[in-house]
């Protein structure tokens, strides 16, 4: 646990970034760099976060950083990795380094997930945070692996016989968990000191470890761009996005939500939803509430709370 | 911007390599805003939630209440909604 | 010194990665490169070199963690054939373009469909805008010294690009001849290790691939087009170091009888072994007929081409790769614009031979050469492009 005045003032990632007003992954870099304990490498996959925090000439990174393409983040990563380590060898780098990957739900879920499979298969070294905005909103709001059932987006559109996208969200954290890593955790921004400790557990692995974190859009989820944290945590408080830690073969569930809002709550401040608030589909809500208490049961029941 | 004599092929760093850590905050972000945000530094408690949610590290901490950097901030709001002493009002920005 | 030791093409390769003091490999095995993967995934088990060996899950990983390790400053191998570069194509790119001082040993294959294992160039050739110098080895011994040269080449300041040296799949990967091998002192002090300028050091933090628009991405591919044109200096000087270590001398093209022939076949990799073995034979029956074999492929050896070609009246280039559509296939359609731009008016026949491993037979060759005697005779070129050894 953390206290805000503990932390450093130190900007690792600068203003003058071009995110948008509101965006979470600006929020969650900022708290991720606010939690490094070592010098630090980072990799980005393509992505919102990439281009607007590297737009030639400028770079609001004050750590050294790597972009080389949109699916292999976590690659790029593990040869960083296996350098520093050679590189220690031969005593031209003697230093204890941190490597973190940064990469959306695209990066991740998507075109990244083999790349994502093979560093952790091999006990590669490194953090892997996936901020997830749920749909690919970099290209303009197309709906990936991650969007949630009945999310409109331009490739999964509310239509008049499809409303929105008809698949649930993969299980990022159950994938990860699959192969044999020590630790991986979800989270939110809105409970920051959450999510700083969880950067710094990850850091102190040995091997791989994953962070799944909720990161507001206002753009492409839509809502105004005050509401992100307020987002973020009805995410956590309908039990839409459970805050829970995978450690060493053990569960934990981080944020108890004893008496759940219902996930309307969450659902009717986003414009994605919006159609599902008609007659015509009003049971879509119904459906993605028993999503949400299944989803729950099976990770609650995981972590020895049910 | 724009109208300094950007570097030919033959000075540019090679590889797109930017050797200047930071130099993001040469860019101004703040003329994106619509709203700006006022603190009442009499209701501010200092306990530093809008400084951890902005953003765009627009958040300066001071020693007994926070100030905003209006250069970079692009006037989200998400300071004002956070705020638990509602100590910030978005006001709107006239220029 | 010297120690002659059997090995097949791609163990050749394997070997001198392991003399080279490479700090990370990262590859996935495909036929016919497997064994540069495995012979080196044994030096890695026994002990034998300190290398960082990544057994990554694909080919567009197994460069995506080679572009991230030479950024970190690591010297850096890996190898691959056909799909695997085919796979690998979007990454060429990058490595080139924030200039990655990678080496890859390339055993060239037909690219699917259908699918085909055997040597062809046509993977290398899809790749060959990609701002890698690429180097083919005529046989077994160029490519162990070619490899070693490669590092010294693709890490010089004035190059710093990603190398690739191409074996024939099968034909010399598999081919097992004795080897002039250095000794680990020798090519230690040749390639020593690498000592980057600028890397991914925490002391010193950079941005490497920022997004560059309009302002700024035509820059960097000029810097580019600058930096491989000039590799080729780089090129000739490690040659000539090379020579002093290893008493062999290599250089940007190879020739053979080139000084009072007629007529000449230009071709690359194994292939020009066969086309000089057929001279040899024609010349000593009196007939003018020569070789060109291009070491360097890109940086495209025009100027060397043009100076090789003065005294021909027929040039026969030989393609191992098709360019669909295109006028003439890719080596030729390089070949045809050198000569273009010098003002020559040779007689060129493009002949598109061997793909998918077909073999050609000296007869062929032989066959080729009379036909360019012909040419120089009568002046008068009948089929411009033309295929050999495939059935009508």
């Amino acid at each position: 646990m953390v206290t805000l005045k503990e932390l450093t003032t130190e900007e690792l990632f600068t203003s003058g970034h071009r995110l948008c007003a509101g965006c979470g992954a600006g929020i969650i870099v900022r708290m991720t760099m606010k939690a490094l304990k070592r010098p630090t490498i980072a990799v980005n996959a393509t992505g919102c976060l990439e281009v607007s925090s590297t737009i030639y000439p400028y770079t609001s990174w004050r750590i050294p950083w790597v972009h080389i393409a949109f699916e292999n983040a976590a690659a790029v990563a593990s040869g960083i990795e296996s350098a520093v380590k050679a590189l220690s060898k031969r005593e031209a780098w003697n230093k204890d380094v941190d490597v973190i990957a940064f990469a959306g739900d695209g990066g991740t879920f998507d075109i990244g997930i083999q790349a994502l499979s093979g560093a952790m298969e091999r006990g590669h070294d490194l953090v892997y945070i996936c901020y997830d905005n749920e749909a690919y909103m970099n290209t303009g709001i197309q709906r990936s692996g991650a969007t949630p059932h009945g999310a409109s987006t331009t490739t999964s559109p509310a239509g008049r016989v499809i409303p929105g996208k008809p698949e649930f969200k993969k299980d990022l954290i159950g994938i990860c968990v699959a192969h044999g890593i020590e630790y991986a955790a979800t989270a939110s921004p809105a409970y920051w000191n959450d999510y700083i400790t969880k950067v710094q557990k990850a850091l102190d692995v040995k091997g791989p470890a994953v962070i799944h974190v909720f990161s507001p859009c206002p753009l492409g989820m839509r809502f105004d761009s005050d509401k992100s944290i307020e987002v973020a945590r009805l995410a956590v408080q309908t039990r839409y996005w459970p805050v829970y830690e995978f450690e060493r073969g053990r569960y934990k569930l981080n944020i108890k939500v004893p008496t759940p809002k219902p996930v309307s709550e969450f659902l009717k401040v986003q414009g994605r939803f919006r159609h599902l608030f008609t007659p015509e589909f009003q049971h879509e809500v119904e459906v993605i509430q028993r999503w949400v208490d299944e989803n729950w049961k099976r990770i609650t029941s995981l972590c020895g709370e049910a | 911007m724009g109208e300094e004599k950007k570097p030919g092929w033959k000075t540019v760093p090679i590889g797109g390599i930017l050797l200047e850590p930071g130099s993001a905050t040469k860019y101004k972000t703040g003329d994106w805003r619509a709203f700006r945000p006022v603190i009442d530094t009499n209701k501010c408690v200092n306990c530093l939630i809008c400084w951890i949610y902005c953003p765009d590290g627009a958040i300066k901490r001071l020693e007994k209440h926070v100030t905003v950097d209006l250069d970079y901030c692009k006037g989200c709001g998400i300071c004002a909604n956070e705020c638990p002493v509602k100590a910030i009002t978005m006001i709107e920005e006239k220029r | 010194m010297s120690k002659l030791i059997g090995l097949t093409g791609d163990e050749a390769i394997a070997y001198a990665v392991k003399q080279c003091n490479v700090d990370v490999v990262a590859a996935y095995p495909i036929t016919p490169q497997t064994i540069i993967v495995e012979a080196f995934s044994e030096y890695v088990h026994n002990g034998e070199v300190k290398t960082e060996f990544i057994c990554v899950e694909s080919e567009h990983s197994a460069l995506s963690a080679c572009i991230g390790a030479s950024l970190t400053g690591a010297r850096v191998f890996t190898a691959t054939s056909s799909q695997g570069l085919a796979l690998m194509h979007e990454m060429l790119y990058i490595a080139s373009g924030l200039r990655c001082p990678i080496v890859m040993g390339v055993v060239n294959r037909a690219l699917s469909a259908p699918i085909n294992i055997h040597g062809d160039h046509s993977d290398m050739m899809g790749s060959r805008d990609c701002g890698w110098i690429q180097i083919y080895a005529e046989n077994v011994q160029e490519a162990y010294d070619w490899t070693i040269q490669a590092f010294r080449i693709a890490e010089d300041k004035k190059a710093l690009l990603p190398v690739s040296v191409n074996i024939d799949g099968f034909i010399l990967s598999h081919a097992l001849e004795g080897v002039k091998t250095l000794d680990d002192k020798a090519v230690d002090s040749f390639v020593s290790t690498r000592k980057a300028e600028i890397t991914l050091d925490p002391a010193k933090p950079i941005t490497v691939g920022a997004l560059c628009l309009t302002d700024y991405y035509f820059e960097m591919k000029r810097q580019q087009v600058e930096a491989i044109k000039e590799s080729k200096g780089v090129i000739s000087s490690v040659n000539e170091a090379y020579e002093q270590i290893s008493g062999r001398k290599y250089g940007i093209i190879d020739t053979f009888g080139i000084g009072d022939a007629e007529v000449a076949i230009l071709c690359l990799g194994s292939t020009a072994g066969t086309t000089k073995y057929v001279a040899d034979s024609m010349r000593k029956k009196g007939f003018k007929v020569g070789v060109i074999k291009p070491w360097i492929y890109r940086p495209f050896p025009a100027e060397e081409i043009v100076k090789a070609t003065e005294n021909l009246k027929a040039l026969i280039v030989l393609d191992r790769a098709c360019s669909f559509g295109a006028p003439y296939n890719p080596l030729c359609s390089d070949v045809i614009s050198a000569l273009y731009q010098a003002e020559r008016e040779l007689k060129v026949i493009n002949v598109v031979y061997g793909l998918g491993g077909r073999d050609i037979a000296p007869s062929d060759i032989r066959g080729l050469f009379e036909e360019g005697l012909e040419v120089s005779k009568t002046g008068k070129v009948n089929e411009p492009v033309k295929f050999v050894g495939v059935r009508e």
